[in-house]
């Protein structure tokens, strides 16, 4: 899932920056190439226009899979970090409660989850917003598997760390701000990435409740114009477009976290 | 030989027992400390010594018995004994230091975050403290770039920084090499001249010959001698500390 270890030294740093840059263009080329040729040999008639007059659902459906995604990435984090320390809670009722969310979430279809949630739980709590509960969804389908991915970077913390935190006279909260979390983030942040680019593209999901986001947006205007890929591979670029800066971003973050241990 | 004389440790410790599971590692040891400024407890693996010092440190609980520390027992109930704790230091064997840390950190953490000291005055003592152990060319450094000397030497200064009653040394030069324990041994005897009152368990006989004013033999979870560095070495009264003292100073 991740190209690299944290800690390992990255292979391509030692080389210098003019015959990377080659590199990096010789595998574009490559990537275009492969395209290339696959376009060219099916024989598809393409028809731009008729699908450029109504890029602006194609625009509206992406700010609205960009909305949700947002919310549901905070939303989940702060589920994720909330259930984590649940499950190591003392309170046994409270971490048992933790450990079935998570094995029930991971366990079930996102496409069952909508359903129940939308239909039944929503429904009973009478949250009418259809927007707010796909962003709620999303957010406890991503909390868990956030959740576990926080706890094994808090359990990677060796119990002499926490002896040595305890025997300087840190209270358990400190112990967390200042010697378990700097540490467990810097473990956990390759698997969150993959999990937040997950969270985007999961959004999809909800068009089955009525939210028109973006993939739901390209569906719609297939199925007027039928045009396909001229639908479809604009909404692969615009899932990109969202993607691409959250692991650019952690990337540079990784490198900024970095330490020999 | 000694430039301070005032403060010396008084400890009281009576009954205390401690069991883990099946293994009796404290039975009923009783020991009364006074006007001593390091005690050195020796004996065989599994005889006690690191309970006994993880009991004065507050990081376990014993089943009974009592501890008083210059004359104030320890309550053995949280949040007391985190009070309790942050009077008193311990360097463990290895890992003491937070890897995510350089060595002034690990150092001005403690001091700003439990002591309530200003950042910046944290960081002043921390730098004062490397330079007097002659590590200030590795403030800056995470403990992955230190030598095992090295990183005990910054918890060492870590341990002294906050100025505690006593520090508790268990084992604290068994996971080096013999040219770095010399080198962290030196820093105790430091300490131990310049008047800081301590406690140490260590295989280091030559050491503890050195550097104690009372030694303590624990063997079975029992203190079974205890008096003067060189009454215990020249004349241990019982047959166990003889045939120990016999086996680690053979060679």
């Amino acid at each position: 899932m991740h190209e690299r270890m944290t800690g390992l030294s990255n292979p391509v740093a030692s080389h210098r920056p003019l015959s990377k840059l080659a590199a990096a263009l010789i595998a574009v080329a490559m990537v275009a190439a492969i395209f290339y040729f696959s376009f060219h040999q099916i024989t598809y008639r393409w028809n731009w226009h008729s699908v450029l007059s109504y890029r602006l659902i194609l625009v509206s459906g992406w700010m609205v899979t960009l909305a949700i995604s947002i919310t549901s990435l905070f939303l989940s984090i702060i589920i994720g970090v909330t259930f984590a320390l649940a499950r190591r809670s003392e309170i046994l009722p409270l971490r048992y409660f933790a450990h079935i969310y998570v094995e029930l979430v991971r366990g079930t279809p996102l496409l069952v989850q909508i359903l129940v949630f939308f239909y039944v739980v929503a429904d009973a709590f009478h949250v009418g917003n259809r927007y707010l509960v796909g962003a709620l969804i999303l957010s406890f389908f991503s909390g868990a598997y956030i959740s576990e991915i926080v706890r094994a970077g808090i359990e990677s913390i060796g119990q002499s760390q926490l002896e040595s935190a305890k025997a300087i006279g840190l209270t358990r909260a400190q112990t967390y701000r200042y010697v378990i979390f700097p540490q467990a983030i810097r473990l956990a942040l390759p698997p969150l990435v993959g999990q937040f680019v997950s969270l985007i593209k999961d959004s999809s999901l909800l068009s089955i409740i009525a939210v028109n986001e973006f993939t739901q947006a390209a569906r719609d205007i297939n199925s007027i114009t039928y045009s396909t890929l001229e639908c479809y591979i604009p909404l692969a670029a615009g899932y990109l477009i969202l993607t691409l800066p959250i692991s650019l971003w952690t990337r540079a973050l990784e490198k900024r976290l970095r330490f020999e241990t | 030989m000694r430039s301070k004389n005032d403060s010396a440790l008084k400890l009281n410790i009576s009954n205390l027992s401690k069991r883990f599971d099946a293994h009796q590692a404290l039975d009923s040891v009783s020991l009364n400390l006074e006007e001593t400024h390091s005690l050195v407890l020796i004996g065989p693996s599994g005889g006690g010594k690191t309970t006994l010092l993880r009991i004065l440190a507050g990081l376990e609980i014993p089943d009974t018995g009592t501890v008083e520390l210059n004359g104030e027992a320890i309550q053995f109930e949280e949040p007391a004994l985190l009070c309790y704790r942050r009077t008193v230091r311990v360097v463990f064997q290895a890992f003491n230091l937070f890897p995510h840390l350089t060595a002034l950190d690990n150092i001005a953490l403690p001091l700003e975050k439990v002591h309530n000291h200003a950042p910046t005055q944290a960081r002043d003592v921390a730098l004062q403290l490397l330079r007097r152990f002659q590590l200030d060319a590795h403030a800056n450094k995470k403990p992955a770039a230190l030598s095992g000397g090295q990183r005990q030497r910054v918890a060492i200064a870590r341990a002294v920084a906050i100025k505690p009653r006593v520090v508790l040394f268990d084992e604290p030069t068994s996971a080096l090499d013999p040219e770095m324990t010399a080198e962290v041994l030196d820093t105790i005897e430091q300490l131990r001249e310049e008047g800081t009152d301590l406690i140490l368990v260590t295989h280091e006989m030559g050491f503890a010959r050195l550097a104690a004013d009372r030694v303590a033999f624990l063997s079975g979870g029992r203190v079974l001698e205890f008096g003067e560095t060189k009454s215990v070495f020249d004349a241990p009264k019982t047959e166990e500390c003889r045939r120990f003292l016999g086996t680690v100073l053979k060679y």
